[in-house]
């Protein structure tokens, strides 16, 4: 186990796990200098289950899902699917491999090529794979008709010529055609009407039971992880804050960032405003993230101890990690469901 | 994990049936007189330089009446008048829009074949492959064209292949920039990655994925590319370095008649206009062509 500053790998499951991912890291090259979009991130998918990455912009979580997929180059660590390293395939393996584990993209109208009509879209990994027209063909309808897009007139449209929730339909019929076992969904409702993102999140979930799908399920919007996770886990800044079960983290989260991300959840009813205090400051740098804790020069919590020591990850209570030196308490007023609802825990010295 | 229902405000309607098929009107194109007239010219050009044996007119090196007939109204063949050595000006300007409309084709689609490709590769693969062929690229460009045209004129005996090869050289450069500059758009779109991510290999997503939207933005240059290469054919023939005699091309024949300027005018001012006519038409269709498909800004 790593011992090594980092964010730590408490929360791991070992071998039982489709996808397991220790010690990521990615790194961009830039004119102003190397950035670690993906600063030692730790964690694992059991098969059938939803691990739903929330974190603000620029918190590493797209560059995670990309990463695991090996669509952005992996600075080090490593990555398990099945028994398979990924880290470690060759480009001929890793084709292959691609078709078990597939990717559903934030735009998408852009995730698809404008040129090519609908029918050839989703059978486009087929192809690749070299199956006959013939199997195409069937597949084409099998997975168009599983996204409720059966329509005759849908096969020969072009992708410019859909509606934001129609394309995403494609994508994630495209996704099914190759039958994975692993879908990565990057953002896949962010750019969609809300009545629209209801659809989609259903149509994964109803996709996930029949087809035994296990789902990394990427996106910023709190509430939308909430309904499909079974475990959730919040980045911040290219690091792990906190993981656990959604009902835990979100009731009595133990990471000041993670009450923070809930505070700001606009209530239904206008008088009360938001959740909690805001948030102040802006998100550092990622070219010169902080020392220690990387979330000190936000956190209302912080003292000389997360300015010189690297939190890791470690369990809090039962099934709830946090990498956190002072973590918060479970608030003693007992919460009703409603999560977001809880009051902001006063400020605890040390 | 459950069912969120209550966000689902269409009550599932949306999921569950497909409207009819909604009547969409159709978008009337809007056509351009202009442009109209200049497929008409082109189309015209290129009928009777192709039929051209088939037309009651004498050949190109023969002479068919007096010298320098003004033109005007008589024989078929007498329409435009006669050159210095009595020849049927019209059948020469035929047979010299052969020769200046088939290099002007023939190295404008070798360019565009070969810079399209080698756009495509320098943007797509980056690196040491974009190092190259940017380089070699921009030294072409930095190079005197007439300086490049004349060396390859002077070391080779002029005829339609050197004149084909070398103005092919010329303006393969602004075909690797147009592609290498819309390959570079493309490729960082999100149906590239997903392409990968279906397995695809580089020569597939090349092909299938980018190639199919940059080739459009690049072809319609193409006219506007080739309009200038007639231009540059007219130039090198007009220097004495084009198509031997006798066989006719239009910058020929404006150099040839150049001479007699004051007194048959006829003689350089109607290949001149010949040539002024077809590029325009060939510029107006290149123009036409690009708002139509180069959707670079659109997409």
């Amino acid at each position: 186990m790593p011992t090594v500053a980092g964010s730590g790998a408490a929360h791991l499951r070992g071998e039982e796990a489709l996808l397991s991912v220790e010690d990521l890291v990615v790194e961009y090259r830039t004119s102003a200098g190397v950035v670690q979009a993906v600063s030692k991130v730790s964690f694992d998918v059991l098969p059938g289950e939803t691990l739903g990455i929330v974190g603000e912009s620029g918190c590493g979580k797209s560059t995670t899902g990309r990463a695991v997929l090996r669509l952005d180059t992996i600075t080090s660590g490593r990555i398990r699917f099945r028994d398979r390293a990924i880290e470690q395939l060759g480009d001929r393996d890793m084709r292959a491999l691609r078709r078990e584990m597939q990717m559903i993209f934030q735009d998408p109208i852009g995730s698809l090529n404008p040129r090519r009509p609908v029918r050839e879209l989703v059978v486009e990994g087929l192809a690749v794979a070299g199956a006959s027209k013939k199997a195409q063909e069937e597949a084409a309808g099998r997975v168009l008709a599983a996204v409720g897009l059966a329509d005759e007139r849908f096969r020969d449209l072009r992708a410019r010529r859909l509606s934001g929730g129609q394309a995403q339909r494609v994508a994630i019929a495209r996704a099914l055609a190759v039958e994975p076992q692993l879908l990565i969904c990057d953002e896949p409702v962010s750019a969609l009407d809300v009545s629209v993102q209801a659809q989609i999140l259903n149509l994964v979930e109803d996709l996930k039971r029949d087809l035994g799908l296990t789902v990394v399920f990427i996106a910023h919007d709190l509430s939308v992880v909430r309904t499909v996770s079974d475990r959730v886990m919040v980045m911040y800044l290219g690091k792990v804050c906190e993981y656990g079960e959604p009902e835990s983290v979100y009731a009595h989260p133990a990471h000041p960032y993670t009450r923070a991300l809930l505070d700001s959840v606009p209530q239904p009813d206008t008088v009360d405003g938001f959740s909690g205090p805001a948030l102040e400051g802006d998100l550092p740098s990622p070219l010169s993230p902080p020392s220690g804790c990387r979330f000190r020069t936000r956190c209302p919590r912080a003292d000389e101890q997360c300015a010189t020591e690297e939190p890791q990850v470690r369990e809090i209570r039962q099934g709830q990690f946090a990498a956190c030196h002072h973590p918060l308490p479970v608030p003693d007023v007992p919460v009703a469901s409603g999560g977001a609802a809880v009051p902001a825990v006063p400020v605890a010295a040390g | 994990m459950t069912q969120i229902d209550i966000l689902d405000q269409t009550g599932g309607a949306l999921a569950e049936s497909v409207p009819s098929e909604p009547v969409v009107p159709v978008v009337r194109q809007r056509r351009s007189f202009s442009v109209g007239l200049s497929y008409l010219w082109l189309g015209l050009v290129v009928a009777l330089a192709a039929l051209v044996p088939l037309l009651p007119v004498s050949d190109f090196d023969i002479a068919a009446g007096d010298p320098r007939l003004s033109p005007g109204f008589g024989p078929f063949d007498l329409l435009l008048g006669t050159d210095n050595f009595g020849r049927s000006i019209l059948s020469r300007i035929l047979y010299g829009g052969r020769v200046s409309l088939v290099i002007g084709l023939v190295a404008g689609v070798l360019a565009f074949v070969i810079g399209t490709f080698l756009g495509l590769l320098a943007g797509y693969f980056g690196r040491w492959v974009d190092a190259v062929i940017t380089y070699v690229t921009d030294a072409l460009l930095a190079f005197p064209p007439l300086i490049l045209l004349l060396s390859i004129s002077a070391v080779t005996k002029p005829s339609l292949f050197t004149l084909c090869v070398g103005l092919t050289i010329l303006v393969i450069p602004s075909f690797v920039r147009l592609s290498r500059a819309n390959t570079i758009a493309w490729r960082s779109r999100e149906f590239v990655r997903a392409a990968r991510n279906m397995g695809a290999t580089s020569p597939r997503i090349m092909r299938r994925e980018i190639l199919p939207n940059v080739l459009p933005t690049v072809a319609s240059y193409l006219p506007l590319v080739i309009a200038s290469l007639i231009v540059a054919e007219g130039s090198l023939s007009f220097l004495g370095l084009g198509i031997p005699a006798p066989t006719p091309s239009w910058g020929g024949m404006i150099s040839e008649g150049k001479d007699s300027l004051s007194d048959s005018p006829h003689l350089t001012l109607i290949p001149a206009l010949v040539v002024f006519l077809t590029v325009f038409a060939l510029n107006q269709i290149g123009d036409s062509l690009r708002a139509r498909f180069d959707r670079t800004a659109a997409d």
